[in-house]
Formats: structure tokens, sequence, C-alpha cells
């Protein structure tokens, strides 16, 4: 069998507010035991479509099938889909093992096998022994693995993830990212999970989609999507980019020649980029793709330009400089961290170089 | 927290506290204990003694009337809460914004204005030549006038209007500080309606329910006005017996033991009802 | 049960009729006091004998309107004198308890904030004759010793004033100390920092933030000391305050008048209330 149903699939999902339509015509599937992220800032409508999956709001038009079965009407306590809430949502007036043990209650699970279950879920989320605890006996982590446990124990088909690590600070965001595609990983269960942090999806996804203004820019894997950026918008929200506005000189096959408003020359390779001559064009470019040197080096490379460092950005692995050449226009360069250049100064002279298919064209927006 | 230096600033703000809580709470209810124990023995000379106690015991009218008026404000307060509770959690989760302002000042304007003018309100609308007597009549429900007043109904209907609004602020403002997310949560989690009002509304509004039947228990048992104008003469509420004590008979020391007795009751009530819930006084009360 | 959980039509139905019959109950009584001080007839009740303003200025008998009824005009001084002081030192009070409990700790703090918050439980009545009983065996001890009269402790004025005060204090304090308890002592100490005096640091820093509370709680003060009945009752003296006055006539078979005093007092406590409401919103 090779025709497996996804575990989840939207088709043409709409939801208006009043006058404003918060989902628009977005259509996905994610099949069973992956892990799917749906990218975006703050207002994207993101909320919005995990909460109609849950069944907290529905749909004005269109369809949402879970293992193949329509969800439209069904409420949310009939739906095989659990979900951990922005602020986890563990119930404060139960202790730990009641609140694991909710949802089996309400099944009329016999109390013997409920205590054995979540005795067990609670060890395999990597806390054995919490149950007599209190909610605020536990630390920031520990109750990220109870609200997980507390859906898992239901064996939901698909777990539902409103930005759980938002609440908590920037280490043990960083750990509870690993420990969670670990566990996604434990019980192959469906993730859905929602964030506006490029680095928790880029990291635990198997597949994100990135969404903005209610829509999808963009579904596919993190490498993809950081690499290939199919949008502008993708291209800028997701990872650090440079963004230089240009028009578009001369086309030949997919080599493309444009010229910045201070009259610079950038040479960039886009197949697929469709701009014509004299069309106005957004070029992006990651930091880590510019080079960096001391020297000039061979006349008649591409896109080399000789830059002032106006700032050194230590932040270990992550450095950077801005380099601002000779029109005043900034770059930001990803700073290696492997000798070199330890001894970059603010106002030392720099020769920034990247390579003419690193640059991602779009034509500009308006 | 305040330096040393503070030490007569400390003492400054003591003063009052003690001085009011000594001079108007502590004191006085030692001698309204010490008068209850009282018993005059000829003009000006009295001798202490449980006397009072004994004929509070031995006339079945005090403690009858006791008994009747703990009961009627137990049934009270049961009643304020089952109403009220349905009413304090569609303020609190089913409005937002503007809506929920105005339902909950319409709520609180009612209790702004004297419980004398409530109570006259419902003699106004009760008494047989009253606006639902007439109302009955015209409707053809009734051939003629009907007294509505002077039975234990009226005065039921008084106590819960006139204590609602102590049920249902702290009820709104416990049940405002629950989350949705945690409803949400219990949905999601398979439960239905009832398995979440009992398990996450109810143990969450505990503070408030606590608090709220207190202070009705409280109002109830302690009110005067009600079961008067409402219960006619013969309403035989226990206040009104210390009143005719104290004013009419002027027995003070029978009146104090039974304003003793009063108070042992309505502190051993709010006492249980801290204990069945396992609330503290201070964290019950305190919220204002 | 909540929005975003879908529910059956007909439960939101029955729910929303519950609730709408709930504030029928709650208007009912008032609705009709109001509009019965305009029926032109001796007795608050139907039949409806037509629309009259003699209830508020009638002069002639048996139409007395309140403005001319002496005794009414009379109590409502006198309860407007009670109020105020009752709502002065409850808020003094209130204000002193309130740094206390807020600012310092000391042994006994957990005791003495129950003591603080015992006047809620004990009923009015109860507080009314230990007051009255323990100013009586006082005034009789003295006058015993000194062979004066001390007429301050017998039942009267300064009597009902300490009564209401026993209790209004406590919840003069709850609502200060629970806004005290919001401000953000780093706003003192920058004041001090800059060069206040601690007590300069208070008063300019530390009670306009409390102002809206103090305020609040004065108007609440008022409010309950004008409509406090049980307390009043055991301690009034020959000057009755207007809940008093009411009740007497009340008792005596009323007349509208008694409906136009209700509806002046049904219209002050909702303005005041609502003013002290706006001016605590405002200020948050």
């Amino acid at each position: 069998m090779t025709t497996h149903t996804p575990d989840l699939s939207c088709v043409d999902l709409v939801k208006d507010f009043d006058s404003f339509r918060a989902v628009d015509h977005v259509s996905f599937e994610v099949p069973q035991g992956s892990f799917f992220s749906i990218l975006g800032p703050s207002g994207c409508g993101k909320t919005t479509l995990l909460r109609m999956i849950a069944g907290f709001q529905s749909p004005t038009s269109g369809d949402l099938r879970i293992k193949g079965r329509s969800m439209i009407g069904v409420p949310p306590n009939k739906r095989p889909v659990s979900m951990v809430f922005q602020h986890l949502a563990l119930f404060p007036t139960m202790n730990i093992g009641d609140n694991v043990g909710f949802g089996l209650r309400q099944r009329g699970v016999a109390k013997p096998e409920i205590t054995r279950r979540v005795e067990d879920i609670l060890a395999r989320v990597g806390l054995p022994g919490v149950a007599q605890r209190r909610v605020d006996q536990l630390s920031g982590g520990q109750k990220q693995r109870v609200a997980i446990a507390r859906c898992m124990v239901l064996e939901p088909d698909v777990l539902l993830l409103d930005e759980p690590l938002g609440a908590l600070d920037l280490k043990l965001r960083e750990h509870m990212k690993i420990e969670l595609k670990a566990l996604q990983a434990e019980f192959n269960t469906t993730f859905v999970y929602i964030t506006h942090d490029q680095s928790e999806a880029l990291v635990m996804s198997d597949n994100i989609a990135v969404m903005n203004h209610g829509r999808f820019e963009q579904v596919g894997p993190p490498q993809e999507v950081y690499h290939d950026p199919q949008t502008a918008f993708v291209a800028g929200f997701v990872g650090e980019a440079n963004k230089i506005a240009a028009t578009v000189a001369a086309v030949n096959g997919p080599n493309l020649t444009l010229r910045t408003e201070a009259g610079t020359e950038l040479k960039a390779t886009a197949p697929a980029s469709g701009l014509q001559s004299g069309q106005r064009a957004q070029v992006f470019l990651r930091p880590e793709a510019i080079g960096l040197s001391m020297t000039p080096g061979d006349a008649g490379e591409d896109n080399v330009s000789q830059g002032t460092v106006t700032a050194v950005l230590f932040n270990g692995a992550n450095s950077s400089v801005t380099v601002e050449d000779a029109s005043g226009h900034a770059l930001s360069v990803a700073l290696p961290q492997t000798g070199g250049f330890a001894d970059l100064r603010r106002g030392s002279t720099v020769y920034t170089r990247w390579h003419p298919d690193k640059a991602r064209l779009y034509a500009a927006e308006g | 927290m305040v330096s040393d230096g503070s030490k007569l600033g400390f003492y400054l703000l003591l003063a009052p506290i003690l001085l009011w809580l000594a001079v108007l709470i502590i004191l006085p209810h030692i001698g309204l204990f010490v008068v209850s124990i009282s018993e005059r023995v000829g003009p000006r000379e009295y001798e202490y003694g449980i006397g009072n106690y004994v004929t509070f015991f031995e006339e079945p009218l005090y403690w009858r009337t006791f008994a009747r008026t703990a009961i009627m404000s137990i049934a009270a307060t049961a009643l304020t809460l089952i109403l009220g509770f349905p009413i304090a959690y569609y303020i609190a989760k089913l409005t937002r914004g503007r809506t929920k302002t105005t339902l909950f000042l319409m709520c609180m304007i009612p209790f702004w204005v004297s419980e004398l003018v409530r109570t006259f309100g419902w003699m106004i609308l009760l008494r047989e030549t009253g606006v639902i007597s007439n109302a009955l009549q015209y409707l053809g429900l009734v051939d003629g006038p009907v007294e509505m007043l002077y039975n234990d109904a009226a005065i039921m209907v008084g106590l819960v209007y006139t204590s609602i609004l102590f049920m249902v602020v702290p009820l709104v403002t416990t049940l405002d500080s629950l989350d949705d997310s945690l409803i949400e949560a219990g949905y999601d989690l398979g439960g239905t309606g009832a398995a979440i009002l009992r398990e996450i509304v109810i143990p969450h509004a505990m503070p408030g329910i606590v608090s709220g039947c207190i202070v009705v228990f409280m109002l109830s048992l302690g009110n005067y006005l009600t079961p008067i104008l409402l219960g006619g003469k013969d309403s035989l509420w226990f206040t009104g017996m210390i009143y005719t004590q104290f004013i009419t008979r002027f027995n003070w020391e029978l009146g104090s033991a039974l304003g003793f007795l009063l108070l042992l009751l309505s502190s051993a009530v709010v006492f249980l009802g801290l204990k069945l819930s396992r609330q503290s006084l201070a964290e019950t009360m305190g919220r204002a | 049960m909540i929005p975003t959980v879908p529910q059956p039509a007909f439960a939101k139905w029955c729910y929303r009729a519950y609730v709408l019959v709930f504030f029928v109950y709650l208007a009912l009584p008032l609705t009709v006091v109001c509009v019965f001080a305009f029926n032109d007839s001796v007795f608050p009740s139907l039949p409806w004998e037509g629309f009259t303003w003699a209830w508020f200025f009638g002069t002639e008998d048996p139409f007395v309107g309140v403005f001319h009824e002496r005794a009414i005009l009379r109590s409502i001084g006198t309860s407007a004198f009670i109020a105020a002081w009752v709502a002065g030192l409850a808020v003094f009070t209130g204000t002193c308890n309130a740094f206390l409990f807020v600012r310092h700790s000391f042994r006994g703090k957990a005791l003495l904030y129950i003591l603080m918050l015992l006047p809620l439980i004990i009923p009015g009545v109860i507080l009314g004759i230990s007051i009255l009983v323990f100013s009586s065996s006082i005034a009789n001890t003295l006058e015993d010793a000194t062979g004066l009269w001390f007429d301050g402790l017998r039942p009267g004025l300064i009597l009902v004033i300490l009564g209401q005060y026993s209790f209004i204090t406590t919840f003069a304090t709850l609502v200060i100390a629970a806004r005290l308890q919001k401000f953000d002592p780093s706003l003192e100490e920058a004041a001090l920092n800059l060069g206040a005096t601690r007590l300069g640091a208070v008063r300019q820093i530390t009670l306009p933030f409390l102002m809206p509370a103090i305020v609040a709680s004065a108007v609440v003060a008022v409010l309950m000391s004008f409509e406090n009945f049980n307390t009043t009752l055991m301690l009034v003296g020959s000057d009755s305050p207007l809940t008093i006055t009411m009740f007497d006539k009340l008792k005596q078979g009323s007349t509208p008048v008694l409906n136009a005093v209700s509806l002046l007092l049904i219209v002050a406590s909702a303005v005041l209330g609502l003013l002290s409401l706006m001016f605590q919103k405002r200020k948050d």
C-alpha cells in the first residue's frame, strides 16, 4: 500500500471574521508521523488555522479531514486531535497525575488503568513519579513535557502545538526544540506546530509552511524553504538576508545584470525569475553567501566591491560585520570565526564578493 | 523592606488599627460576653452564671427561632448560589468589553441603594393591593386579591434579592481569572460540558463560591429588615428577638446571650465553610 | 460554555432567557418604587390615579412632598453628617492599615490581618449591641465614679458613627491595600534617590497613586453609611438617620413620599457609585 491517507488534510479552507479574512484558501496535507510547522508573523492567521483544526473555530468554507474523515461540525471534544496550548493550560486545581489522566477519565477508563497509563506516559516523557506533585512545583520545561504527556496519553491522530516554547527563556527553548523533536520521533505521532520563530521551525520540522496574510507562501522541507525561497516574503522572513533594490539592466538567458540606485552593477543567475529588462527587482543575499577578504582578488570577478567596516557584531558562531560600500549601501556579512579576521576593526577596508547564483531575485512589489 | 529608621512610622501606623480593633471590636465583644453571663439578682446587683443560656435552651420559642433562622439562612445561601452562578458565569465568560461592563453595573446598581428601599419595592409588589396581585387578577388567573407578603417565601425572595450581588461579584472575579484556554483544553481532551463544569470551572471558582456563601449566609443570618417587613410581625427571626430583648424588654443580659449565640453560630458556619473548602479567611475575604 | 466551543442554539437561547429574567427580577422592585413616586394617590399601590409631582414638591396635606417634609429633610442631614465622619475616619484608618500590611512585616501580622477582617463576618446587629453594651457599661462606671453625665456614650450620633466606622474601615482597608499592592516601590526609591524625603516621597508619589482607591473607598463608605440599618438600629438615639426614619414611617403605613425619597436615593447612589467607578477606571 503506497496510497496512505494523510493524517490531516485541509482543502481550500477559508475563515472570515466580519470583514477580515484570517485564512484565505489554504490547502495542505500532513502525512502520518511527520512534524509539520506553520511559520508566520503574528496576525498571519496561523493561530486561527490551528484553532479550526482543534475545533474552536469553524471554517467559513472548505473542508478539514483527519485520517480522511471530515471534521466539519464535529465539536472539539469529539475530534481525534489534542492541543498543547500556548500557555500550556495545565489545570492548576489538579495535581500532575489528575491533569494527565483528565482525558482518560472523560473516556471512562477504569481507575487502575488510568493510574498505570499516566505513570507510563510520564515515564516516557522523562518525568517518572511526579504524578502527586502540584503544577506549580514543576519547572517550565517539565510543564511542557506534562502538557505533551496529557495529550499523548490519549493517543491522538494529530498533536497540535500553539507556540508552546514562547514563554521559555532562551537556553531552555534551545533545549526544548531538540527534546520536542525527539519526543515526536519517539511517539511517531503527527505534530502540527505553529510558531513565529523561524529557528524553531527550521530545527524541528519535516515540512514548513510559511504563512502570510492568511495564505501559504511556500510549503517544503526546511532546507528548501531556506535555500530556495519562492517569494520575497519567504526570503525575508526565513533567515537573515540583505535586501538590495535594483533595476534589471540586461537579461541574457539565466544571467541577469542589475543596477542599484547608487549605480553599482550586480550580476545574478536566476533561471526562472521571469524578470524583464527595465523591471525593478529585489535582490536577497544571505550574509553567509558573501565572502570577505582583505585583498581585491582577481580582476574580472563578479560582484566584488570595496567597503569599510562600520560595525563588528561579535556573537560567537553567528558573528557578523556590517560593510558599507562607497555609495553608502550597507551589507551584513557573516564573519567566520576560523581566524584571519580576528583583528577586523571598525574602519578597516575590506572586499566583499558573492557568486551570482547565490542571489535570489524577485520582482519588486507595487 | 523598610529600614529601622522608620520604627516611629511603624508605630504611628500601628496605633489606629490597634485602637480601632481594641475599642470597637475586641473589648465590646468581651463586654457582650460578660453581660451575657450576668444574672440580675436585685436592682443594680448582678451575679455571674449561665442562667441566660439556660433560658435560651429551656424556652422552645428561642431555640426554635434560632434553628429556623439558621436553616432558612442556609437555604437562602444555597438558592443564591444556584441562581447567581449562571449569571456570574454569563458575565465573566460569555460577554466581553462593553456588554460585560454594562451587565456588571446593572448587577451593582440595585445594591448601592439602601436595603430599605429594595425591601419597600418588594412590599409594593407582593402585598394584597400590590402590583403582582393586580396583574394576576387582570390576567384572570385569580379571582380576588392575593396576599403574597408575610410568609416564608416572601422572606426568601427578599433575602436572595438582598444578597445576590455578594454572590455574583466574587464569582465574576474568580471566573474572570479562569483562562479560557483551560476550558478549551478540557474540551480538547474530550470533556463534556458537565465534566468541565465539575472538574475545572467549579474547583477554580471555589474561593469565590466560599466567600460568596459566607457573606450571603452572614447577611441572611444577621438580617433584620427583610424578615420584619416581608415576613410580618410573626416572622420569627433571631435578630428580631435580640432587638426585642434589648429595646422593648430592656433585658440586656438575655439579649447579650442571644447575640452571643448568633455570633457563635455565624463563626461556626464560616469556620466550617473554610475548613470544608480548604480555604483561609485571609485569601477568601481579603479580595476586595 | 465559552463562545469558541459550539453549543446547541436551543441551550444558548434558554441561557439568555434566564439571564433576561434575572435582570428583570433585579430591576423590578426598584422600578415600581420609582414609578409609584408619581402616583396621584395617598397609597403607593394600584390603581394608578394619574401622574403627579406632589410627592416631591407638594405642600398641602396629605400631599406633603419630600422637599417640605421636615422629618425627612432633617434625617437626610443627619445621615450626611454621619456619612462624612464615617468616610473620613474609615479612609484615614484604611490608608494607615494599607501601609502597615503592605509595607511592613512584623510579628503577629497574620493574626492582625485576620482580626482586621473579622468585622466582615460579624453580623451587623451583633456589632451594634456589643458596642451598645460596652459603651453603656463604661458610661455607668464613669457616672457612678464621677457623678457626671456621659451622654456621648449613650445611644446617639457618636455611637452610630463609631458603630458604622467599626466595619466600614475593613472595606476601606481592603480597597486601598489592593491598590498599594500594585504600586511599584521603585518609584518611591527613585524619588528618594532624587533627593526627596521619605515623607515627601510618600506624599508626592505614593498618595497620588493611591488617590483613586482613596476616593473610591470614601464613596463606598458614604454609600454604606447611608444605607446601613442593622448596626445603626441598635445605636440610634434621638437624631435618626434617613433609613431609620423611613423604617419608622414604613411601619406606620407608607405614603408615596417614601417612594419619592427612595427615588432620590436610587438616583444619588447610582450617580455616586458610577462616578467612583469611572474615577477608578480612568486612573487605572
